[in-house]
């Protein structure tokens, strides 16, 4: 423990105990780097804002990615589950996401024995106030509100929503990062003063109901996946008791109720004036625009096991409370329900994430990294792994090795934060799926098999995850190796052989059934991890469509190894629009396929950057 | 990294200009200069040159520089005309180069990307780039207002958003498949909408493109030797334009005229005498270029037998009705959709109008809109990965091939697609929890 104005030095320094901070922190320290995790209060690290659940579609994606480098969130969340479904179960491979329902507590709890189990990492519970940087305008520490400093050369700021945090419901508001939470003004005035670019958005949550006065007969239920799937593939088995969901929806009474009440939300009296996420509308919004539909679904999801908290998922409001209560008592099933947490909407500042450079740093303040919400994403997921890389980073800049980087063709990690520097965001960003151009790669079954490599090399793994990960590459090379041999198996099933030599994988792939139904026959695969089977079908159905896109990969990567330097001047290049100039100085591009990605910008425009960067050179 | 095919483009400015540079870069530089000037000269000596068009009438004198790679601004071969720089030369030089197997217009660009490829790019003149910039600038902004080439742009942004309308389909079934507004994807469905906006490119692209207003409808005079191609030839063009004489193998090279009749614009090839048993080299290569030339012809006027060339268009003729030659003449009457003589001009004005009537099903029509070469490539691709969507259920390998497509339409609009599929999305369904 430390005193008032005693200076501690570390190597870097992470504000933020959400999923940002949290990632941040443990990957640092699992690279060596003397860590301090500064938050306002020990209990709240690891919360969650908003609706208990970790994964989905392009989220679970990045969840077993963050896993792929021995990440917190996809162990926590399997501590925490007590529902497992995994979407879009019928469609490829390639867009399964893992999801789970997670115990609030269970979640926090997990992430916080995690923190507590992590050598070289220090909680500092404090306000941090500022950002100490010297002259040179280099990262040298933080300076606490109760005035004691923290040095470090390098810091990644996660301070998630409480950044100039403003709550509204109806016609209250008040300043708060998270409801019962103060904000965090002195440190969001900070960043507008070293210039960074800074601008609000928001984002809503909806009421939290008292389950005891739900009437959850009249509900239809979706129960817990059977198969046994863990976020964490590692992870033995499942160990909490399985919850159920429900489902209900609003109704014509509903919406009249929430139409009634439109002049009283912020969100349409002009007091909210940020965006918010399309993806995660207000049931105000959703009854505004969509006038047509006559209801919404909403998954009645619990918070908890020994909680009667639950998250009535599809109606976030800000509407004033009396009209919240009306409004979820016109619904099936709530008709006696009471609110005990109110819904409400929050407008807070984000950085604009152009100004980061692709180890999510700061581009005019060496050492400060940036993630999470406060570089204009959303969900717990996107946070998570904005951490991991700004952490991994950090650590990397204040240990004097590698960058740690993602590429689009491998990661989701590597869409997310291309799309975000280069782009920049108008609402918040959420991953989805059809922003990966190379989804088909990009499983959330081989994540481990995509970065495990990168993870292993950046010093990011345990050595218990080491093993494993040498374990499931054996089992994966093993699996091809049966697959490429020639094992009597007719696929075909009573249709002609047609005489040609294939290998037992082609056979499989011929027949439309999973490879590992076919274990029974063939005992050769039966004595194959079921995992590492599933993994290596996916790879070889794919195949034909990956071969096809090898081409344009390689235009791409032609493109990446042409470097930009950082003082390139692209308002000298003659001809530019200043649109295009604007974009480009914004968002500094790294390489010369970054430059090409950015919206707008031609293949003139491109030729004129080589040939400025060719002059410079000479 | 080697290129295989040569990129021209007028690269200096704006016309009209005092002199009008236009830049070949590529492996088939060099024969592209030999076939405009029918001679060689130096590599790196400036020569005033007589540049031809296809037909071989004279375009323009001009000076003429080789530049042999790979010392060379773009490390490739380079051809540089300095022509004198009124637009109508420049654009006479531009189609005739088009037409040049191998040679393709350069994209924006090109230049530059292929000399930093070959390490040259310190030898470009970069001030080029502002106006090349401009000139896009320029081009961009007419394409906006609908200018230049309005109807066609109109025509593929709605194909783009229907596209983008099936792919926000296809992606709000994958991204939000838990969602009550998106429910299952009906894949059928989506194989309808694939099929019908691929059959409706497909329409257009079975359409005449619209070169051929630009450089006529190339027709090609074949047959046997001796049979009266080139007197035939002379006929139509009315000019002394081809040798004739009565020695079989007269005609070796293709002559290529090109005139209007009654409005349309054709190029009419005439080419050498077809037989199996020539000893002469030169001879025999006359006979594979005549082969080529019916083969690439919109219009094969064939005089010889009922071996005629596999070709979609032919009009069989049987000439010299005045000499009414050899024992088998009604043979050939029977088989021949008309008989006719190019030296009394019997039935010559039949021939023309049945050329004219099957020209008339080869050119766009009044008020219909064409389509030019780059616009066919994209939606070709376009049509083809449609074509391949409907051929699985795969959800995700539809999505697969509309990106493909997305991608084909994006080179031709410029376009971003991610931003633009996720706005077709959330502006159809009401998603989010
Ligand atoms: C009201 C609301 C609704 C949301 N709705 C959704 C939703 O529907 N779907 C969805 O996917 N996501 C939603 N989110 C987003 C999700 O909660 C966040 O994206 C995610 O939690 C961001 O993680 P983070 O680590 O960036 O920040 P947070 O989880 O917000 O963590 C920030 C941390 O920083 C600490 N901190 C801040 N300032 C200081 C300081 N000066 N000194 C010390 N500590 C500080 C805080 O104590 C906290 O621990 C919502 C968030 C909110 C607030
Ligand atoms: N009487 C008559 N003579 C013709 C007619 N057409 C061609 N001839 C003669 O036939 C001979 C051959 O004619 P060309 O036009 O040179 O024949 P070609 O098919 O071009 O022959 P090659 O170039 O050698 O393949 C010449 O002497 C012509 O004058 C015709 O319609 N009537
Ligand atoms: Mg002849």
């Amino acid at each position: 423990m430390y005193r008032a104005g005693e200076m501690r030095n570390y190597d870097v320094i992470v504000v933020g105990g959400g999923h940002a901070g949290c990632e941040a922190a443990a990957v640092a320290a699992r690279m060596g780097a003397r860590v301090a995790l500064v938050s306002f209060s020990r209990e709240t690290i690891g919360a969650m804002s908003c609706n208990p659940a970790i994964g989905g579609l392009g989220k679970g994606h990045l969840v077993r990615e963050v896993d792929a480098f021995d990440g917190l969130i996809a162990r926590a969340a399997d501590a925490a589950a007590i529902h497992y479904r995994m979407l879009n179960m019928s469609k490829g491979a390639a867009v399964r996401g893992p999801r789970v329902q997670a115990d609030r507590r269970l979640f926090a709890r997990a992430i916080q024995a995690a923190l507590a189990a992590q050598p070289g990492l220090d909680i500092v519970v404090g306000d941090a106030d500022a950002i100490v940087t010297d002259p040179a305008g280099t990262v040298a520490g933080l300076k606490l509100a109760d005035g004691s400093l923290l040095s470090a050369p390098a810091l990644v700021l996660a301070a998630g929503t409480f950044l100039g945090g403003r709550l509204y419901r109806g016609e209250w508001s008040a300043q708060g990062g998270r409801t019962g939470e103060r904000a965090a003004t002195a440190l969001g005035r900070q960043l507008r003063d070293l210039a960074l670019p800074v601008a609000r958005l928001k984002t809503g949550t909806p009421p939290r109901l008292d389950g005891r006065t739900i009437d959850w007969a009249r509900l239809e239920r979706q129960e817990s996946d059977r198969d046994p799937w863990t976020m964490a593939p590692d992870t033995p088995r499942r160990t909490n008791p399985q919850l159920f969901c429900a489902i209900t929806r609003t109704n014509a009474t509903t919406h009249d109720i929430v139409r009634g009440g439109l002049d009283q939300s912020p969100l349409f009296s002009g007091a909210i004036g940020a965006t918010g996420p399309r993806y995660c509308p207000s049931i105000e919004d959703k009854i505004h625009r969509f006038a047509d539909r006559d209801g919404h679904q909403i998954f009645l999801e619990p918070e908890g096991l020994g909680d009667a908290l639950v998250y009535p998922n599809g109606i976030s409001t800000s509407l004033p409370d009396d009209i919240q209560l009306a409004m979820v008592r016109s619904i099936a099933g709530l008709e006696a329900v009471d609110i005990a947490v109110p819904g409400y909407a929050v407008e807070y500042d984000h950085v604009d994430p152009r100004c980061l450079d692709r180890r999510l740093g700061v581009r005019d303040v060496p050492g400060l990294f940036c993630a999470g919400q406060i570089v204009g994403t959303t969900g717990y997921e996107e946070a998570a792994a904005l951490g991991l890389a700004a952490g991994a980073n950090a650590a990397a800049s204040a240990l004097d090795r590698a960058p740690v980087l993602f590429d689009r063709a491998t990661s989701y990690l590597g869409v997310m934060i291309d799309d975000l520097v280069l782009q920049g965001v108008s609402e918040p960003y959420r991953m989805l799926t059809a922003r990966a151009e190379y989804r088909l790669r990009l499983r959330a079954d081989n994540a481990w098999t995509r970065l495990g490599a990168t993870a292993a090399a950046a010093g990011c793994l345990g050595e218990a995850r080491r093993r494993a990960l040498d374990s499931h590459r054996a089992d994966c090379a093993r699996a091809n190796a049966v697959l490429d041999g020639d094992i009597g198996y007719d696929a075909t099933r009573g249709r002609p052989r047609d005489g040609q030599r294939r290998s037992l994988g082609d056979r499989l792939a011929l027949a439309d059934t999973p490879f590992r139904d076919a274990a029974g026959d063939i005992p050769a695969l039966a004595a194959l991890a079921p995992e590492a089977i599933d993994e290596v079908e996916s790879d070889r159905r794919y195949a034909p469509y990956l071969a096809r896109q090898d081409a344009e990969l390689r235009a791409l990567a032609a493109n990446e190894r042409i470097a930009i330097p950082a003082d390139f001047d692209f308002a000298a290049i003659p001809g530019l629009s200043n649109e295009m100039i604007e974009r480009l100085t914004a968002a500094r591009p790294e390489t010369l396929g970054m430059t090409a990605r950015i919206a707008g910008i031609t293949p003139a425009a491109l030729s004129a950057v080589l040939v400025r960067l060719k002059r410079i050179a000479a | 990294m080697g290129y295989r095919d040569t990129i021209f483009a007028l690269s200096s400015g704006r016309l009209p200009a005092a002199i009008a540079v236009v830049r070949l870069s590529g492996p088939h530089a060099r024969i592209a200069l030999k076939l405009l000037i029918n001679k060689e000269i130096p590599d790196r000596s400036p020569r005033l040159v007589a540049i031809k068009g296809g037909d071989g009438a004279l375009l323009d004198r001009a000076l003429a520089i080789r530049f042999d790679g790979p010392g060379t601004a773009t490390g490739e071969d380079i051809v540089e005309l300095h022509l004198h720089g009124g637009r109508a030369v420049v654009d006479a030089v531009l189609a005739t180069l088009g037409a040049i197997a191998g040679l393709r217009p350069a994209e924006a660009g090109e230049f530059t990307r292929r000399a930093f490829d070959h390490g040259r790019l310190d030898l470009i003149e970069a001030e080029g780039l502002g106006d090349l910039l401009a000139a896009e600038t320029e081009a961009q902004r007419r394409q906006a207002i609908g200018q230049a080439g309005g109807g066609v742009s109109h025509q593929v942004a709605t194909w783009q958003d229907a596209a983008l309308n099936i792919a926000a389909r296809i992606e709000a079934a994958i991204d939000f498949s838990d969602e009550d507004d998106v429910g299952d994807a009906d894949v059928a469905a989506i194989h309808a909408a694939c099929a019908a906006l691929g059959g409706e490119i497909g329409l257009w692209l079975a359409r005449p493109p619209a070169e051929r207003l630009r450089d006529g409808i190339a027709v090609a005079i074949a047959g046997p030797p001796n049979a009266g191609k080139s007197t035939l030839l002379n006929a139509i063009v009315q000019r002394e334009a081809a040798i004739t004489s009565p020695i079989a193998g007269t005609t070796r090279d293709v002559v290529d005229v090109a005139v209007a009749i009654a409005g349309v614009p054709y190029r009419f090839l005439d080419t050498a005498g077809l037989r199996g048993d020539t000893d002469d080299a030169v001879e025999a290569i006359g006979i594979a270029r005549a082969r080529a030339a019916a083969a690439a012809a919109d219009l094969v006027i064939w005089l010889g037998d009922d071996d005629a060339p596999e070709h979609a268009a032919v009009i069989r003729v049987a000439a010299q009705s005045d000499r009414r030659d050899g024992p088998d003449w009604d043979a050939r009457v029977a088989h021949a959709d008309i008989a006719l003589s190019a030296v009394t001009g019997e039935n010559m004005q039949r021939l023309l109008d049945l050329i004219g009537e099957r020209a008339r099903a080869l050119l766009p029509r009044d008020g219909e809109v064409a389509l030019n070469r780059r616009q066919r490539d994209a939606l070709a691709a376009v049509a083809d990965s449609l074509d391949e969507a409907v051929r699985t259920r795969d959800l995700l390998i539809v999505a697969e091939h509309l990106r493909a497509a997305l991608g084909a339409f994006d080179r031709l609009t410029g376009r971003a697609r991610t931003e633009d599929m996720l706005d077709a999305l959330f502006g159809r369904f009401c998603i989010g929890k």
